[in-house]
């Protein structure tokens, strides 16, 4: 390079800064994730057993994948909470050509084709009608859910063609499943997408400020229609590996998913109320709650009670920066007053 | 003088990093105005919550009536009579005019269980009624707020303030949002709430209310106490030394500009309910100001062009050519950028640090295959905010941290990044100080020397005089005038913007 470099003033980043990003809420779930790894170690001999391991992705891999670019959206200030009824309704039209003999990748091809277009629905009725997108898509919830009610009845679909069963429950390399190689590789994607792309940063633009982001030339609403069609696509994708891992299909399949996917983007650090987070947050929390949720699992606790233990992880973790955050500023109160 | 009802002595207040505050001095007096002058960041709004109980003073006294007090909350101070106007009052458009008077405050009924938990209606209404009257607004208590025009939402905030028995009376820059006439009714107000014997504090940025209203001033710089005294004593160009310790001389630096041919044309804009039959052209080379009242459609015309307003119908032509634009992006794409009124809400994404900002128009044009190019987005942000003159401890900051006048800055180094062949500038020095100011005024200047055209609409009057090559007066959706930059007076222009309704 023959260009040279125009001293400035103004530096363009400050140390300090960067100092702090290592002090970061992903940094915080790290420290987690390892207190957890050394608590179930000591609780269960059987936790660090590769293959035990190996198995537990599977209870969060399907989620996660869904999470990821829930996460850009709820960045993008919306939301989606038919995502599980979009598996359902996915899982059904699988099924349903599964029966009438289509062959391996076309089943696969119609269920994340069928979400694609789940997707795209919620995000014409959100963009199109300006309905906000909590009200649409709790509308689209039901409506999906309903007709793959409407389709199956109270039947099971059991018909798959040989070979479909390698996307729920076949391995790449030794303990490496399809299901997470395939997570690690949208991971990848999604962080590539969310923070080294100008889609990733015009959804942050979004997410903080639409009118100026609109103001400044984006095209707001088309970028919403697409988010929407990307939670779509993936919320097939884990249609296809979770209709392939149970090798059945029913209308009641993945219900109540849309929480524990929520569940995991809010404790990824992705600010609710839009604007604020990263893929990489996102990721870290889904393998805490996948370690917790085994943790359990070998210790013999109940589901029910597993579920009270997610809850009340995510208010703690949620709120413990809010408190520390309050105790330091009561400190500095105290030291005032001293002086 | 010792009669002073409310006074601060040696008050500091520090936030991390700012001492926002340094041992200020302030004096209140029953039945006179008080004004309160400093640029952005000298630390008026930290003054008016510290006088509100909403920041605690870290040193230094608060006395009042003699006493000292403390406030640990906004309801200590609430309790002794000290009320406070903000510049954007905290009205809540769904409620009624009288639930707002007298929210958390209601009139209860009588009576042992009632008293907790009914409130008197007809009490509140006939109250709200007296107060109302009280300071001459004309509306009804039981209207919904979101009914009302901005001039009125104040009275209302007003009429808030005084429902319970204030003794101080705090105005937070309240004409910032008014129109002409409203601002002389709040005039008034102002009159008749000092013939009641309350001590008024006034904080502002014009001067010609500082003459107008006040007995008395303080200037307060950087966080510190500069000077206080009589108004009669004083003059402008005294207070202005005060405020920024140095004179301004040439507050419109107004360049000679060789006007070049057309570059803009705009023939028949109609909108259904907004404006209708605007026609004018901008040369290139020119500084068009659009002078108008708050309601005049002036902003709305503007936004028009820029693409953000739909059932517009005419035509617009660049450089001869029809051009269709119905989105910011296709504006852009046509050379014409908007740097709105509202500008944390149109114009800047605040939480995203300066660079991010700066680059947001053309990330398609920086970017390679989609992936951002952040050496080059960090260059284009060097380049022009250094050319704006942007404050800033470093390029990446967010732009939330600065002050309202470099944020205006960035605003406008994003647009000029882009390259554009028309500015318009929408209230452009609207609540920044007046070094910015002043900054602002010398880029137009430059701009237009560089080839561009800038459309500047703006109320303030020596703004649009100082600046303008060409003046175009609006009123009520119209075009009611145009005058040259040496035909203009301030007269002709008012006149103009105030006169008769024309019907379409």
């Amino acid at each position: 390079m023959d260009t040279t470099i125009k001293k400035s003033a103004t530096p363009d980043s400050m140390f300090t800064s960067k100092l702090q990003g290592l002090l970061r809420w992903e940094s915080f779930l790290v420290l987690i994730v390892f207190l957890v790894c050394v608590m179930n170690s000591y609780l269960s001999p059987y936790f660090l057993d590769p293959w035990n391991l190996s198995d537990a992705t599977f209870n969060f891999t399907e989620k996660a994948l869904i999470a990821l670019p829930m996460a850009m959206l709820i960045i993008a200030k919306e939301i989606d909470i038919s995502v599980a009824a979009i598996i359902s309704l996915s899982s059904t039209l699988m099924g349903l050509v599964a029966q009438m003999g289509a062959p391996v990748y076309v089943v696969a091809f119609v269920g994340v084709f069928v979400g694609a277009g789940c997707g795209l629905v919620n995000g014409v009725l959100v963009t199109r009608f300006n309905i906000p997108s909590i009200v649409v898509t709790i509308g689209t919830m039901s409506l999906f859910r309903g007709i793959s009610y409407i389709l199956l009845g109270d039947q099971v679909i059991r018909e798959y063609p040989d070979g479909f069963e390698f996307f729920g429950q076949g391995y790449v390399y030794w303990v490496f499943s399809f299901e997470l190689v395939l997570f690690a590789f949208f991971a990848l994607v999604f962080y590539w997408l969310l923070h080294r792309t100008t889609f990733g940063r015009y959804t942050y633009a979004i997410g903080n400020n639409p009118t100026a982001s609109y103001y400044s030339g984006i095209k707001v609403n088309k970028h919403r229609l697409i988010l929407f069609t990307l939670v779509g696509i993936m919320s097939g994708v884990a249609a296809v590996l979770l209709t392939s891992r149970l090798g059945s299909t029913r209308p009641s399949i993945a219900m109540g998913w849309e929480l524990s996917i929520i569940t995991m983007v809010v404790l990824g650090g992705v600010s609710i109320l839009g604007g604020s987070g990263t893929i990489a947050g996102v990721v870290l929390a889904v393998i805490l709650m996948g370690l917790v949720t085994f943790g359990m699992g070998l210790l013999n606790i109940p589901g029910i009670v597993m579920t009270i233990i997610v809850g009340v992880m995510l208010i703690t973790v949620v709120s413990l920066p809010v408190l520390i955050a309050m105790y330091k500023t009561s400190l500095k109160r105290k030291e005032a007053k001293a002086l | 003088m010792n009669n002073a009802i409310f006074s601060l002595k040696k008050v500091s207040k520090v936030f991390p990093g700012v001492k926002a505050l340094d041992g200020v001095d302030l004096h209140l007096y029953p039945g006179q105005v008080t004004a309160l002058i400093g640029e952005n960041g000298a630390g008026k709004s930290t003054l008016v919550k510290t006088m509100t109980g909403i920041y605690q003073p870290d040193g230094g006294e608060i006395i009042f009536n003699g006493k000292p007090v403390q406030f640990h909350s906004p309801h200590d101070s609430h309790a002794l009579g000290i009320t406070a106007i903000h510049q954007e009052t905290v009205l809540f458009d769904d409620l009624t005019v009288a639930e707002n008077i007298f929210l958390g405050n209601y009139p209860m009924k009588k009576g042992p269980m009632t008293k907790r938990f009914s409130i008197d209606w007809p009490a509140m209404v006939t109250r709200s009624q007296e107060i109302l009257s009280s300071i001459n607004a004309q509306m009804d208590p039981n209207q919904i707020l979101r009914e009302l025009s901005i001039g009125q939402k104040h009275m209302v905030g007003i009429a808030r303030a005084l429902s319970v028995d204030a003794k101080v009376v705090i105005l937070d820059e309240p004409t910032a949002a008014l129109s002409h006439h409203e601002i002389h009714e709040l005039y008034e107000l102002v009159n008749t709430l000092r013939d009641q014997g309350k001590a008024i504090l006034f904080i502002t940025h014009k001067f010609d209310e500082i003459f107008t209203l006040a007995d008395r001033y303080t200037v307060f710089r950087d966080g510190s106490f500069v000077g206080e005294g009589f108004i009669k004593d004083t003059n402008e160009a005294q207070l202005v030394e005060m405020m920024v310790a140095r004179s301004i001389e040439a507050t419109y630096p107004k360049k000679d500009v060789k006007i070049g041919e057309t570059l803009l044309e705009v023939s028949n804009l109609c909108h259904t309910t907004e404006f209708a039959d605007i026609s004018f052209n901008l040369e290139k080379g020119e500084i068009l100001g659009v002078y108008g009242l708050v309601g005049s459609g002036r902003t709305e015309v503007m936004q028009a062009l820029f693409g953000t307003t739909d059932h517009v119908t005419g035509s617009v032509k660049m450089n001869g050519k029809e051009v269709i634009i119905h989105s910011p992006k296709e504006a852009i794409d046509n050379g014409i950028v908007y740097v709105p009124e509202e500008r944390q809400k149109q114009g800047i994404v605040l939480e995203l640090p300066i660079y991010q900002n700066v680059s947001l128009p053309q990330m398609e044009r920086l970017a390679k295959h989609g992936q951002i190019d952040q050496e080059g987005e960090m260059a284009l942000a060097r380049q022009y905010c250094e050319r704006l003159q942007v404050k800033a401890s470093c390029w990446d900051e967010k732009v939330m941290n600065l002050s309202g006048g470099n944020q205006q800055k960035v605003v406008i180094a994003k647009w000029l990044a882009t390259n554009p062949k028309v500015i318009i500038l929408d209230e452009p020095t609207k609540g920044i100080d007046i070094g910015s100011k002043a900054a602002v005024h010398e880029f137009m200047s430059e701009l237009v020397d560089s080839g561009l055209s800038v459309i500047m609409v703006s109320s303030e009057l020596p703004e649009i005089l100082g600046m303008s090559d060409r003046i175009l007066v609006m009123n009520e959706g119209l075009i009611v005038g145009e005058l040259s930059r040496a035909d203009a007076t301030p007269e002709k222009v008012v006149s103009l913007a105030t006169g008769g309704s024309v019907t379409c």
